[in-house]
């Protein structure tokens, strides 16, 4: 039992990223129609925020030190953060310590911009082209981001640690009455299951009881009799663009801590995610949170060893299985509405 | 008017003729194209294959400094690094039998099929005489195949999978670097030291060339020391969320977790490791022990603060304090700003022993190469005295098992030597079953 509650959590920690970029994409696409594939990017460029956060902080200021020598035998170079000289070598440590949780300041900026940049410069030319347009321009897009990335930061793995706080486990178990030591699980991977159920929440909150949401979610049930009345909804759905952005963003910046930022790591998300936006329903955002969710709940039970023992091989393709199935039995997804990429 | 008549007999007469007509110059000019690429101006160039895009993209930056490194030695430029050092002393800096040594890199993006492309058109377009470099097994066979069909030498780069040297092995084909089996032969009395006989193992093996041999090597040493072996996982080798892999670790009744990984595999399973707590735990009345039986500094950087006394291989560290090695880091390090890899050292000494041995043989030609390679002793390339041997192209030399460091002096220093592992703990019989299958056949020189 205490396995199968370690692969759940294990499940909800996968859910929750899947979730949030496939939120992420299912709002562009129900808003702009865009079939955005460089929508995995931004959560690449929202965990190198965090990088851009740890090296920032960790600038530094350099003197040398003649009683230690370096490699080559020349006197040490030391290196003084300039936050420690600020602010003292506790508060400053504590600050850099904490770059993870502070890259988010840096990150929805960022990428509220990028993604204002990106749909008025490039992604708005291609609202009336066919799917298959937007797909190549979003996918030529996300590898040159890439591309740039690995040319400022290299192409290996980046430690961006969790606080020292969050850095541990936690012994789930004892919390939900289980002995000691049966079910110990990372500190962090909590924490950001729980950042993102307060984002997602915060984004169905935003539709949900906000004016701008009520307008924005009549423009994507019809955009035409919206623009009828007379409101700029091309605007609005520029600002969601930027959202969306800024949600696999946060969720890029919150996730370095689990894996090591590398300039590939949206990739390894992406076609995940558009699977989940299939077996969610296209255009249909609890849908895709719901397929998230499911889909990381059930890679997760499909990776233990009792079921590969059955199934070989499993855990690779279980995740394209259900996408098969769901398909043939409820084309339009799990959620999906009536018309959307039908046409 | 005469009339043209042909017959059979006449035709088969002419054919003759003529063949042996146009045979004939061959018989006196055929050491004018005795092999494929002979150098005939006054340079002569080799090809660099490293994966400049993907995600060895930094590894194969690294070789690709150490292989300009090494053309600039061999050219008489710079300090000449580890040519000083070098047991054979047939290299002086004026190129290779005197001709000017130039280069042409390729792409292999750690894929065969790119690095195959890549290599041939370095052979063929190029006129490359030798290919070197690469950071995956997988890619190392594919090259060594074609450089064999091709009649050029292909000596290997970062490689550490039992099959580059064992069923794969080819004629024309020389790894440096060591291998699997040698990983968990220096491994095994160190582990024992560490950690006991008393031990059960959980294997987590990336599923490909590399891990299948890793693994297996890794079980044989230590079961050997009496350790058992609870399970044996494979993880796809494009995974980087390995929760599920490792959840299933921390009630297996497993005191030791094994990641046959490499590369962002490694990082992040390691890193997940740590943050599941497997190293504060304790299991079986023993400290809960992570290894990673190969080492890459590049890797360790990616990993930060969670290799700290993690224990693993390396094939050579730039901490090491034989003149060859001081020699390297000195001209590698004034010339980059920062120490070399393994992966550097390999590449670098590989073009170094690639230039001897046609300086011994005196002839470019690949049979000439391979003949003055197979059982070449040497020192002085940084890892102690070595042997090239006859059976398998494999060199055999002392490893060095490596701990992460604890209080690390600076951002270079990732591992700590625990030890240096003689060769003669890691050498084995060329027929050993874990090399079985494989055939060096006959070099080919392209004619």
């Amino acid at each position: 039992m205490d396995a199968l509650i370690l692969q759940f959590l294990n499940g909800l920690d996968k859910g929750s990223a899947y979730a949030l970029i496939a939120l992420g994409l299912t709002l562009i696409f129900g808003t702009l129609g865009v079939v955005n594939f460089a929508h995995g990017a931004m959560f690449m460029i929202g965990a190198f925020c965090a990088v851009a956060m740890q090296s920032m902080l960790n600038i530094s200021k350099v003197t040398l030190d003649p009683t230690k020598l370096d490699f080559l035998g020349n006197p040490a170079q030391i290196r003084t953060p300039m936050v420690e000289s600020l602010f003292g070598p506790e508060l400053g440590g504590s600050i850099i310590n904490w770059s993870v949780p502070l890259s988010i300041l840096l990150a929805i900026p960022v990428m509220l911009a990028l993604g204002f940049i990106m749909e008025r410069g490039l992604i708005k030319h291609f609202y009336k082209r066919p799917h298959a347009d937007q797909i190549l321009v979003t996918f030529g897009l996300a590898i040159v981001l890439q591309e740039i990335i690995k040319y400022f930061y290299g192409a290996n793995p980046i430690p961006t640690p969790a606080p020292d706080a969050f850095r541990g486990s936690i012994d789930f178990g004892v919390l939900i009455g289980y002995a000691q030591n049966t079910i110990i699980y990372p500190a962090w991977r909590l924490v950001y299951f729980t950042f993102s159920a307060v984002i997602i929440a915060a984004v169905f909150a935003f539709l949900q009881f906000t004016t701008f949401g009520m307008v924005v979610r009549a423009g994507m049930a019809d955009r035409e009799t919206v623009g009828l009345l007379g409101i700029n909804i091309d605007k609005r759905f520029t600002i969601m663009f930027g959202i969306a952005a800024a949600v696999a963003g946060m969720a890029g910046a919150m996730y370095a801590p689990i894996n090591s930022p590398n300039y590939h790591m949206g990739m390894d998300f992406l076609v995940l995610s558009f699977v989940v936006v299939v077996v969610g329903g296209m255009g249909s955002l609890p849908g895709a949170v719901l397929a998230g969710f499911l889909l990381g709940v059930v890679e997760s039970f499909a990776s233990m060893n009792e079921v590969k023992s059955l199934i070989p091989g499993i855990d690779q393709i279980i995740i394209y299985l259900i996408a098969i199935i769901i398909l043939l039995t409820r084309p339009r997804g799990l959620m999906g509405r009536k018309g959307v990429m039908e046409e | 008017m005469s009339k043209f008549e042909i017959n059979r007999r006449g035709l088969i007469k002419s054919g003759a003729a003529i063949g042996a007509g146009l045979a004939l110059p061959t018989i006196f000019t055929r050491n004018a194209y005795a092999y494929v690429n002979e150098p005939k101006g006054a340079t002569v160039t080799l090809g660099f294959n490293v994966p400049q895009s993907g995600p060895y993209a930094d590894e194969g930056a690294d070789e690709l400094r150490a292989f300009q490194l090494a053309v600039e030695h061999l050219n008489g430029e710079g300090d000449g690094g580890m040519i000083g050092t070098f047991s054979s002393k047939m290299l002086k800096g004026n190129g290779i039998l005197g001709k000017k040594v130039a280069y042409v890199s390729g792409d292999t993006q750690t894929k065969s099929d790119a690095a195959r492309a890549s290599a041939k058109s370095m052979i063929e377009k190029d006129g490359a005489i030798m290919i070197s470099g690469g950071s995956s097994s997988g890619v190392a066979v594919a090259v060594q195949g074609l450089c064999q069909e091709a009649g050029v030498i292909f000596m290997a780069g970062l490689t550490h999978s039992n099959d580059t040297t064992g069923k794969d092995k080819k004629a024309n084909g020389f790894r440096h670097f060591f291998n699997a089996y040698m990983s968990a032969a220096a491994l095994g009395p160190v582990l024992k030291s560490l950690y006991g006989t008393d031990r059960s193992a959980y294997h987590l093996t990336a599923d490909y060339t590399w891990g299948w041999t890793q693994e297996a090597s890794m079980i044989a040493a230590t079961e050997a020391l009496g350790w058992k072996t609870v399970n044996k996982v494979l993880t796809p080798l494009a995974a980087t969320d390995f929760s599920s892999y490792i959840a299933p670790v921390l009630n297996s009744g497993a005191d030791v977790l094994v990641l046959n990984h490499y590369g962002g595999n490694m990082v992040n399973s390691l890193t997940q490791a740590v943050q599941f707590g497997l190293r504060d735990k304790q299991v079986n009345g023993k400290n809960f022990e992570i290894v990673v039986p190969l080492y890459s500094e590049l890797m360790a950087k990616g990993a930060g603060k969670n290799i700290a006394g993690i224990v693993g291989s390396q094939n050579w560290d730039w901490k090491l304090e034989d003149e060859g090695t001081k020699s390297f880091v000195k001209s590698f390090g004034e010339k980059y700003g920062f120490p070399p890899s393994q992966a550097a050292q390999t590449c670098y000494a590989q073009t170094l022993l690639y230039a001897d041995a046609v300086e011994r043989a005196g002839t470019f030609d690949p049979c000439g190469v391979v003949e003055a390679l197979e059982g070449f002793e040497f020192d002085g390339l940084g890892n102690g005295k070595t042997l090239y041997r006859k059976e398998d192209h494999q060199c055999f030399k002392d490893v060095l098992v490596v701990r992460g460091a604890e209080n690390p002096q600076d951002e270079f220093h990732l591992v700590d030597i625990v030890e240096v592992t003689p060769v003669a703990q890691v050498t084995y019989e060329p027929e050993n079953e874990m090399f079985a299958g494989g055939n060096l056949g006959k070099c080919n020189s392209g004619a």
